[in-house]
């Protein structure tokens, strides 16, 4: 007599239904922008609406067969996420197609149909990652290769030929007509190299040489890394001109070194160097002093340097409490709207009601990463979901701080919202990652039952 | 490592929920102040992104929205700016609203409760928000006779339907286009604005309704009316009328517009006064009714109310305390009383209505998008300024003004018209305000009209001679 074994359920079904209902928001929405503006809908939309279907469909059937016990919610949370993106996408694409019809200019190509080619190579490379990647320690194989590529694509932008500056920053490059950021992806291999890293290095680091107020401080000759993270990322901000970036590196090395060592003095000290860097590149860098300047008093600046963020209040207190409704706002006099500036486009037409809904939306998926590196039982998978996870969150973070005058304004892509195929790709295989990981930490044990257990009762204890 | 990671977590959630609290800030609490900020188009956008309802006179629109094909989507426009400038008023991006366009403009944006289904409707079918209709209870016609019998005079129009306080005409000269004041380009809106704001003909003043003068031997109507409510005078009554009537109590001497004595030695009757237009009659009419008893009759008749039509419409006054010398100058329209053109043609309209005085009204009808009414305008009586019996005679009197006095100019054939005329002496050498006050038919009128000409010489015969024709061809246009 065999005992069944006590079968962990997948929960594959809830994720189907809430991807289904993420789906029908992304189409309710579409149809009220319809309405709202008097465009009414494409057939070019209708299969636009239908593409969307297939490729969250695509994952699911995915993560069904590869990576069966992983977390249900994610999935349909990004997949919402990238959805609302859509739509607002392509609310401003009507919006400024609207006004080229007004002013007899000629009709700008809408960005929409850009975004859902991006998400169909992010679907691919989604499912890539899951097939491939059978089991996430696999990578920790591969440390030194991906820290290697990861600092090599991170300078990628300043190499000459390649390399292109766009508003100011030095973030793209150009290659055989594409244009892409590859510091996107740095971030993710950047995170499997500080997790490979930090789980071997993690007792050493941990070593504590002196006490101070309490805390014990690491060794002067174990703090060669944290430097070196320090250096990379000023540098980053001084080359590339690239605020965003260099603090989410900065931020995320220290989170991870101090979740390796459970040392609070990393912390201090990472705190430390940052205070040190951010005093130096204001008295050193011109663009990051008037960054700070324009944060502080952005009316001053409201016709030129401080221009965006300027609009950008104007656009949330235009939403109000409920929003103008999709399709009846002005998104468009927001500069970078449906890019850095998607949240306030957003903030306009769906209101505080709705942001909070998608600041929760973030919530939960940076919560669900930090779950599965809860319970994943290897260090390493611990430090990657931990790592990516804060990724996502201080990329939100910074950004929407950014753009509601919360800190000063950085370049960053807002995750799954805003228009743009690097960031919607790494994002994509970051969700990957951490269903990888968060499957194997839900997984039952896979080791099939002996001959002498299935012989053996268990028997329950009187 | 659980510890740390759920620290990290901790202060995630910490991060999450500043920006929840910061959105919260920008979006609720400081969102009237962003709102308000210089710089921030979006209340201009928005209010010229909607279609704004028409202002209809009859069923054609004297100001409607048109698309513009820029970024400011719609654009006002004034089918006939300066006839109707002073019921629409202008909508300007520059200088804000007057006339109707301020006074409605939650319906014509579509913003008034009264929109409350259609909000809903649009709500569920996500359509913009167009505005409503106002309809105005002008008469273009009579509107067109008023402006072009004052053609470049200085003055105004004010016509009434007696019954019920509609106002059938409401025309200024000089007046304004008010398509100049709403194109969107601020530079020609400001140079024109300044042109006008310069002009000492003053043609942004809404004349009709706010403009004040002395309504001179007009006001001799509110004397009489005094003078049959006190119950002692008929029109038979005989009253003194001299070359020249010295004021009580003084040695001014009043004289007749003529220098002559009225009737025969100086005795006159009050219907043979009012034909002949009698200063020093009336004068003593005054004196003997008191300040109390031609006070009482005049506010009965709109004196000392602000009337919102729903423009803003400016106190007539009757002076405050007159001495019995200023009395008897009050009883004339000299003095300290002061009328607008729209307060002497509700005189009019009051004993033409058998001495009701109803409330004057411009919005006759507010319609929603699909032009269905929500809300018409109720005629309102204001007060019972005479009794029915009283009104009849006085009018019968005005008819006699008409067919055998001062107020020929009026005659309309087949029509008995009623009605009177005056000069008002504003300053020693300034020139008089002519004035002209009538309705017709004698019985049951359609029609009150008041002419003021500003500008007018300095004779009795003007207000026949300048204000009168054009009250006839008012009266004409509307009763056709």
């Amino acid at each position: 007599m065999s005992i069944p074994a006590v079968r962990q359920p997948t929960r594959r079904g809830v994720e189907l239904i809430l991807l289904v209902f993420a789906w029908l928001i992304g189409v309710l929405g579409v149809l009220q922008i319809g309405w709202a503006t008097g465009e009414g809908t494409t057939t070019r939309l209708w299969i636009t609406i239908g593409v969307v279907g297939a490729l969250a469909l695509a994952m699911h059937i995915t993560v069904r067969f590869t990576a069966p016990y992983a977390d249900p919610i994610m999935l349909p949370v990004t997949t919402l996420l990238t959805i609302l993106g859509l739509v607002m996408i392509y609310r401003i694409d009507v919006s400024a197609a609207q006004r080229a019809t007004r002013n007899n200019a000629p009709l700008p190509t809408p960005d929409v149909y850009a975004q859902l080619t991006w998400f169909a190579i992010a679907v691919v490379l989604f499912i890539a990652v899951l097939v491939i990647v059978r089991d996430h320690r696999r990578l920790q194989r591969y440390t030194y290769t991906f820290g290697l590529i990861g600092i090599i694509l991170l300078v990628l932008p300043l190499a000459p030929v390649v390399g292109t500056t766009v508003n100011g920053a030095t973030l793209w490059v150009r290659m055989f007509g594409l244009s892409f950021q590859p510091g996107e992806l740095a971030k993710i291999l950047l995170t499997i190299f500080f997790a490979g890293y930090l789980v071997v290095k993690r007792d050493s680091l941990a070593l504590v040489r002196t006490k101070f107020l309490g805390l014990g401080f690491p060794r002067p000759k174990d703090l060669g890394p944290l430097l070196i993270a320090w250096l990379i990322s000023l540098a980053v901000l001084v080359f590339e001109n690239d605020l965003g970036t260099s603090m989410l590196f900065f931020g995320l090395f220290v989170s991870m070194l101090y979740i390796a060592t459970q040392r609070r003095s990393w912390l201090v000290l990472g705190g430390a160097l940052f205070v040190i860097g951010a005093i130096l590149s204001y008295m050193f860098f011109g663009h990051v002093r008037l960054r700070v300047e324009i944060w502080l008093d952005p009316w001053t600046y409201a016709q030129d340097s401080g221009y965006q963020i300027v609009q950008s209040l104007f656009g949330f207190a235009n939403g109000g409490l409920l929003g103008a409704g999709l399709g009846q706002g002005f998104p468009n006099l927001v500069p970078f709207a449906n890019t850095d500036f998607i949240v306030a486009a957003l903030g306009e037409e769906i209101g505080l009601t709705g942001l909070i809904a998608m600041l929760l939306m973030y919530g939960i998926l940076i919560e669900r990463g930090l779950r599965a590196a809860i319970s994943v039982r290897d260090s390493f998978g611990k430090l990657l979901a931990a790592g990516l996870s804060i990724t996502l969150a201080l990329q939100v973070f910074v950004i929407i701080g950014g753009v509601t005058k919360l800190i000063p304004l950085t370049g960053l892509t807002t995750p799954f919202l805003s228009y743009g195929g690097s960031s919607l790709i790494a994002n994509f295989i970051i969700i990957g990652l951490l269903l990888r990981i968060s499957d194997r930490a839900r997984r039952p044990d896979v080791t099939a039952p002996s001959v002498d257990e299935a012989l053996t009762q268990v028997v329950r204890r009187p | 490592m659980n510890t740390p990671i759920r620290r990290i977590g901790f202060v995630l959630a910490i991060l999450m929920v500043a920006l929840i609290v910061n959105l919260t800030i920008i979006q609720v609490f400081m969102a009237r102040d962003y709102r308000d900020r210089p710089g921030n188009q979006r209340n201009l956008l928005a209010e010229y992104d909607r279609e704004r309802g028409p202002i209809l006179v009859g069923n054609e629109p004297a100001a409607r929205s048109v698309e513009t094909g820029n970024t400011l989507r719609y654009q006002r426009e004034y089918s006939d700016g300066p006839l109707f400038a002073p019921v629409t008023g202008f909508y300007s991006l520059v200088y804000g609203a007057t006339g109707l366009e301020r006074t409605e403009n939650n319906i014509l944006t579509g913003k008034s409760d009264l929109f409350f289904v259609d909000r809903i409707q649009q709500l569920f079918a996500g359509r913009r928000r167009t505005g409503g209709a106002v309809t105005t209870t002008i008469n273009a016609a009579a509107q067109a006779a008023a402006f072009k019998g004052l053609g470049s005079k200085v003055g105004a129009v004010v016509a009434i339907e007696p019954a019920t306080g509609r106002i059938l005409a409401s025309v200024q000269s000089p007046s304004f286009d008010p398509n100049r004041l709403t194109n969107h380009d601020p530079a020609s809106i400001r140079e024109y604005y300044n042109a006008l704001r310069d002009d000492p003909t003053k043609p942004l003043l809404n004349r009709p309704i706010v403009a004040l003068n002395p309504p001179g031997s007009t006001f001799k109507l509110v004397t009489t009316a005094a003078a049959l409510a006190s119950g002692q005078y008929t029109p038979d009554s005989i009253l003194p009328g001299p070359r020249a009537y010295t004021l009580p109590n003084t040695s001014t001497k009043l004289h007749n517009w003529n220098g002559k004595a009225c009737g025969t030695n100086g005795q006159v009757t009050l219907r043979e006064a009012l034909a002949l237009s009698c200063n020093t009659a009336f004068a003593w009419l005054g004196v003997q009714l008191g300040d109390d008893a031609l006070r009482a009759q005049a506010q009965k008749m709109g004196f000392d109310t602000a009337f919102e039509i729903p423009l803003r419409a400016a106190r007539s006054m009757y002076p405050e305390n007159p001495d019995v010398p200023q009395t008897a100058l009050t009883a004339i329209g000299q003095y300290d009383v002061r009328a607008t053109a729209m307060q002497m043609a509700m005189v009019g309209a009051a004993i033409g209505n058998g001495g009701v005085t109803m409330k004057p009204y411009l919005v006759q009808e507010v319609r929603g998008q699909d032009l269905a009414i929500l809300k018409t305008t109720q005629p309102e009586a204001f007060a019972t300024a005479m009794t029915a019996a009283d009104a009849a005679t006085e009018t019968e009197m005005m008819v006699n003004v008409v067919e055998n006095g001062t107020g020929s100019n009026a005659r309309i054939p087949g029509v008995r018209v009623a009605g009177k005329t005056g000069t008002a002496q504003t300053g020693n050498d300034r020139p008089s305000v002519a004035w002209f006050v009538s309705f017709a038919p004698a019985k049951n009128p359609k029609v009150a009209v008041a002419v003021m000409i500003e500008d007018a010489g300095v004779a009795e015969i003007s207000g026949n001679a300048l204000a009168a024709p054009i009250a006839k061809s008012v009266m004409k246009a509307v009763l056709r």
